[in-house]
């Protein structure tokens, strides 16, 4: 750092306003690049959602009638691996950027310039993985979990594709955590203590830590990978004296972490929406960043509750159905604190509110069979059925994919200055509710009846059930057209936003007008925590 | 915002990211770190079922007459390995304590000279850390002409101090290619 680098935060307002292609190239402000992370997570959200498409009409009736397992595996592949690290981490690391400084009163993210390389490395990152598909031999084929020796000794060639992207998403995600912690513990607004901030700048804290955990053990394993392709190695090839279940040691050590890393920041929403239509302040505020913290550090205890089946010795095998189960209770007391606060508050239901509700419905919907999985002679028989695919749908779709989408209509007033269009947002929300239980609940009946994962084909008896599932992903598919159209418009007009369009809604983002200009704070805003915290008595 | 302040964030922001540098240095040495750990966790603890890789010491702690254990053999080559690999023996019943011998059975059924390796795997794993070899053809590559045949043998103990509950162990070896030095 030079030693007048101290003004970077502020300096570029006096920069010469770009235009064009290169404002959006070179932009160092967050408000800017909070909307290119959200517009480049909507177009992933949709490719990875064409993929998804694919595979439930092939599944629509059994027998093969679309396209070839090979190609089928590629579908279920790419469309886990999309939605994972290019639609879901990058929508959630899009609101930090626009509402993280917001929030806490700073003008902008600590590392300006390091903020665009960090969402510069994602199209370059899934550019690389899509053409992988093109590729000779298809694009990755070994499910999003990438089980060696299935991506090492069975892989397609494209494989060191699949890797390098892998690892451009990875240095993405540590490089925003990083300027995420950074600014959320300096750039406070005085007297803004840690136990003042809003609870989606507290989960995205805890958040941005567990990415910094555990987002190098990805990177580690997918190194090991190439190692093993390419330079002879054998660290997940038992012909030479290595071990493949390592490899899944490895991968789940991240990958429960990074269920996390996909659900805190959707419970700090829900958290900042349910208070605001409830009129009433969030019940629990300090046992919410508690039990947020705790769900982190069990997180990394947990992972061989994906390898129950690997033949683990009884004692790990109770040790991990336990400490599974222990989650159940900080999550549950979150639950119990959303509900206590809708308890006797005057509750109002826009269309933000009814994303929350069904957010908090289907999300525990997902995290029961969730408890159901834990238990280890239950899971014998669960897994690798379409009750798992259910169980994580659950978790993922009408929970976290819900919670961004209600987080877009709390705060589009606030980033376009109107408010979005009420009535279609209550279409888009009920096709949606409609659609997407239609698509995974009965995905818990095949799944008990012994339907596998990932396979194109199915015995007759899985033809109900896959069925309705098709119509349902064709139904929230479909309706989430209703998404972009409502933001086009919002977007172009509408009802004017006043700077507080939500009765409820307290924080400092909407101290800013509406629509928020493209530098806010550039002084502290005044803060009194006995007026304005969260946790005020 | 003042200068002075201004200036007090920024050096806030420069010590923040050295200590978060220092983090994610740990996190990767701690990654680095996972692989030998897990080695030798599972060594001690054989729940891989791997077992030791090198000829172990006989263990003179008197042979449990009163005790069968019986011991299955399965083979298994590897996918694509165009060779023969048997055991003479499927199963024995065998004391805790005693030492034997088994012999296993293996043709190149290939048109070249082929080298393999047999890599051991005991089942349940608990029984891994109990299960001695004192002799084993799989701590060495095999070479075979083609069409050549060789019978190898195995020479192991098990502990008289095997856990109750174990009556049946299964030991499986799996042949595969071998390529370079
Ligand atoms: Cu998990």
């Amino acid at each position: 750092m030079t030693s007048n680098s101290y003004s970077s935060a502020t300096e570029h307002a006096h920069e010469p306003q770009l235009r064009g292609l290169k404002r959006w190239l070179l932009t160092t402000n967050h408000k800017e690049i909070g909307t290119l992370y959200l517009i480049f997570s909507l177009t992933m959200f949709f490719i990875g959602g064409t993929m998804a498409l694919v595979i439930r009409a092939e599944l629509f009736q059994p027998g093969l009638q679309l396209v070839q397992p090979e190609f089928f595996n590629q579908m279920t592949t790419m469309h886990g691996l999309i939605m994972v690290f290019g639609a879901v981490m990058p929508a959630f690391v899009g609101l930090a950027n626009w509402m993280v400084p917001l929030q806490i009163g700073a003008p902008d993210m600590a590392l300006p310039r390091l903020n665009n390389f960090s969402f510069w490395l994602l199209p370059l990152a899934f550019s690389l993985l899509l053409s992988s598909l093109f590729m000779e031999g298809g694009g990755p084929n070994f499910g999003w979990t990438f089980y060696a020796p299935l991506s090492t000794t069975y892989a397609p060639p494209s494989t060191n594709f699949f890797i390098l992207s892998i690892h451009l998403a990875g240095i993405s995600s540590i490089l925003g955590a990083i300027n995420i912690i950074a600014t959320i513990l300096n750039m406070r607004t005085p007297a803004m203590k840690l136990m003042d901030m809003p609870l989606f700048v507290w989960t995205w804290l805890i958040t941005a830590f567990l990415l910094l955990a555990v987002m190098p053990v990805l990177a580690g394993v997918v190194t090991m990978m190439l190692l093993d392709i390419n330079f002879g190695t054998s660290f997940f090839n038992a012909a030479g004296g290595g071990d493949p279940v390592l490899f899944q040691h490895l991968f789940w050590f991240f990958g429960h972490p990074e269920v996390y890393i996909m659900i805190l920041p959707a419970f700090g929403i829900a958290s900042m929406i349910v208070p605001a239509f409830a009129r009433k302040r969030l019940f629990g505020y300090r046992s919410m960043v508690y039990a947020t913290a705790s769900i982190a550090i069990l997180s990394f205890v947990v992972w061989a509750h994906h390898m129950f089946t690997v033949g683990l010795p009884l004692a790990a095998q109770l040790f991990f159905m336990y400490a599974t189960m222990l989650i159940a209770v900080p999550t549950g007391v979150k639950v119990f604190n959303w509900v206590a606060t809708l308890f006797h508050g005057s509750i109002s239901f826009e269309v933000p509110m009814l994303f929350t509700l069904a957010f908090i419905v289907q999300f525990t919907i997902g995290g029961l069979s969730g408890v159901m999985l834990a238990i280890v002679p239950a899971d014998y028989q669960y897994h690798d059925t379409y009750f798992v695919v259910a169980h994580f749908h659950y978790v993922l779709v009408p929970g976290a994919v819900f919670a961004i989408i209600a987080g877009v209509y709390y705060w589009l007033p606030k980033w376009t200055g109107y408010y979005p269009d009420e009535t279609l947002g209550r279409w888009h929300f009920w096709l949606s509710v409609i659609g997407v239980n239609l698509t995974f609940f009965p995905m818990h009946f095949s799944g008990l009846a012994g339907m596998p994962r990932r396979i194109p084909d199915y015995a007759l008896q899985f033809a109900d059930f896959n069925l309705l599932s098709s119509l349902g992903g064709f139904l929230f598919g479909l309706s989430q057209l209703l998404l972009v159209w409502v933001v086009v418009r919002c977007v172009r007009g509408g009802k004017p936003a006043p700077d507080n369009p939500w009765e409820g809604a307290e924080g400092l983002e909407w101290t800013v007008p509406s629509p928020a200009p493209l530098h806010t704070f550039s002084t502290p805003p005044e803060f009194i925590p006995e007026r304005d915290s969260p946790s005020r008595a | 915002m003042n200068s002075l302040s201004l200036r007090t964030q920024q050096q806030g922001i420069r010590r923040t990211l050295w200590w978060l540098l220092l983090m994610l240095c740990g996190s990767v040495a701690f990654t680095v770190a996972l692989v030998p750990l897990y080695d030798v966790f599972c060594e001690l603890t054989g729940i891989n079922g791997k077992g030791v890789n090198s000829a172990q010491v006989l263990q003179s702690t008197g042979i449990d007459q009163q005790r069968n254990v019986e011991v299955q053999m399965v083979t298994r080559t590897a996918a694509g390995m165009n060779w023969h690999f048997s055991a003479t023996l499927s199963h024995k019943a065998v004391h805790p304590g005693e030492i034997h011998q088994m012999w296993f059975r293996m043709q190149n059924l290939g048109r070249t000279t082929g080298r393999a390796r047999a890599v051991p795997s005991i089942s349940p794993a608990e029984a891994s850390n109990y299960f001695l070899k004192l002799e084993c053809f799989c701590f060495n590559d095999q070479q075979l002409a083609a069409g050549e045949v060789l019978e190898v043998p195995v020479v192991f103990q098990i502990r008289s101090d095997l856990p109750e509950d174990l009556h049946r162990l299964t030991l499986a070896y799996t042949l595969y290619p071998q390529t370079g030095p």
